[in-house]
């Protein structure tokens, strides 16, 4: 009982076995993939193990205070930001193995040609409550 | 009648249901329906027999539901052979309820929210805000458990072992919520420790009193964790302890030593001493080298090292620390404290910060975090 982010990345991860973006797909492969990910979604609630799952835009802002009595300063995207994040999953799972078994099967939505993009999926666990017993 | 006494009724009442035919899955949906029900209607119109009330109103819906399903001829046999309601079903129908809901074939998820529901009576809401997971996530892990256990006969006996893990999980990943699931597996192993006389069910229970009765000091006011060398002893429920070792006494009088008892026998002596600085050490490795020998578990092993620091000194402990396998959930932390006793303040703090780095819950973090800054703090001075 744990749960687990799976992290999709737009930047930062090693670059897919299947490496064509998606504006180069067909349409009907972009159908297939989009599928593919509300049926895992959907069969991930029918397990009882699914938590969450959203997406992000590719641009956003960055914020910071500015001190007392003046609103934030605003800046970028920068282009040269290494990490960018595309969107998550969150499962509540019974190991890590499991985590790792459904990453693996996340990652094999399928992209150009109808094959697995074999995309890397970032696997992270989430900070628990702390336990009861320790000693 | 409040809500706790209400649960309570639950696996009896859902044990009459299946004992007189209905299919366990069935049989827990129309018990759900009729604790809703009661919940609705008691408070104008109490009943004079609560559990007779709730077991005519969940057989009612159990057929209804059956009607629906259109299984009339399975509901007329059912009706034929309805047995006239009789005396109320011994403990022992409530102890089948728990082993089949800790059912080896269930993974430990599903076997803590089926005991939750069907055992405890908590709502499938209660037990998904509980486990901060979505409503319909935690009822369909429900219902594949329930599934699951359809063809599991009823009247077998289970292993007790595997209904402890499952009550042990319950009380050990105290979640914050709507839910006191620390409360809710206390009174859970207590209903069970009074169907079956088992001296390890006698373990559990006192060793879940014995870490309750150290709840309130367990944090501070900000939530950050208190150790427990720091915690105010004053603020124990004595009334826990006490009850809790006369429990853990009168089953280990029956010679049938178990790992929950000697884990109980340690929070014992933790709550024997008034002050940290009292703590009998010595009598605590002894416990831990029978627990060693009774589960030859590495965290045993590592716990094992904290306390031989504590008994013969910090590099003892770090000897005993040498000996396990670096990797292990914690190493680092109790490597830390153990270099803190010896006077090694940079290892220490090196260390500290390095388990916080790695430590698996956000309190335990901020605890070596701090423990790090204060260490580095004091040596820049």
């Amino acid at each position: 009982m744990a749960k687990y982010l799976l992290l999709k990345h737009y930047r930062g991860a090693p670059a897919p076995v299947n490496d064509v973006p998606m504006d180069r797909w067909t349409p009907e492969e972009i159908s297939a993939h989009v599928q593919y990910m509300n049926d895992f979604a959907a069969r991930l609630e029918r397990t009882g193990e699914f938590v969450d799952s959203q997406a992000l835009a590719p641009e956003g802002t960055f914020v910071r205070y500015d001190g007392e009595g003046r609103p934030p300063v605003t800046d970028g995207p920068f282009a040269e930001t290494k990490d960018l994040i595309a969107g998550w999953m969150v499962i509540d799972v019974d190991s890590q193995e499991r985590a790792v078994e459904l990453a693996g099967e996340l990652s094999a939505a399928p992209g150009a040609g109808g094959k697995p993009i074999h995309e890397w999926l970032e696997v992270r666990p989430f900070l628990t409550a702390p336990p009861t017993i320790t000693e | 009648m409040d809500e706790a006494a209400l649960r309570s009724l639950t696996p009896s009442v859902l044990a009459v249901l299946v004992r007189r035919g209905a299919d366990f899955a069935a049989a827990e949906d129309a018990v759900q329906d009729a604790l809703v029900e009661a919940v609705r209607v008691w408070p104008a119109r109490p009943p004079r027999d609560a559990k007779g009330w709730l077991i005519t109103v969940a057989w009612r819906k159990f057929l209804d539901a059956t009607r629906a399903d259109a299984a009339r001829r399975r509901r007329e046999d059912l009706v034929d052979r309805e047995p006239v309601p009789g005396p109320a079903p011994a403990a022992d129908d409530t102890l089948q309820l728990y082993f089949l809901c800790a059912h080896p074939s269930l993974t430990p998820s599903s076997a803590v929210a089926l005991t939750l529901r069907a055992v405890g009576g908590l709502t499938t809401r209660q037990i998904a805000q509980a486990y901060l997971v979505p409503e319909a996530t935690m009822a369909q892990r429900i219902s594949r458990a329930k599934r699951a256990v359809s063809d599991v006969r009823f009247d077998r006996p289970g292993d007790v072992a595997t209904v402890l893990r499952v009550l042990y999980l319950v009380f050990n990943e105290g979640y914050s919520g709507d839910v006191d699931l620390a409360a809710e597996a206390i009174r859970l192993t207590r209903r069970l420790a009074a169907a079956i006389d088992h001296p390890e069910v006698a373990g559990l229970l006192a060793l879940m009193l014995l870490h309750h009765a150290r709840r309130a000091t367990r944090t501070a006011p900000d939530g950050s964790l208190v150790p427990l060398a720091e915690q105010d002893r004053g603020r124990w429920d004595t009334e826990l302890i006490a009850e809790g070792v006369g429990i853990l006494q009168a089953a280990l009088a029956r010679d049938r030593l178990g790992e929950f008892q000697a884990q109980a026998a340690i929070a014992a002596l933790h709550a024997d001493a008034p002050t940290a600085g009292e703590t009998d050490w010595v009598q605590i490795v002894e416990w831990y080298d029978e627990l060693v020998r009774l589960t030859d578990s590495p965290v045993v092993r590592l716990n094992r090292a904290v306390a031989v620091g504590e008994a013969d000194g910090p590099r003892a402990g770090l000897a005993a620390l040498a000996a396990l396998d670096d990797s292990l959930p914690r190493h680092t932390a109790v490597a830390a404290h153990l270099h803190e006793r010896d006077g090694d303040l940079a290892t220490a703090a090196r260390l500290y910060a390095e388990a916080a780095h790695k430590a698996p819950d956000l309190a335990e973090r901020d605890y070596l975090t701090r423990r790090a800054a204060r260490l580095n703090a004091r040596r820049c001075r």
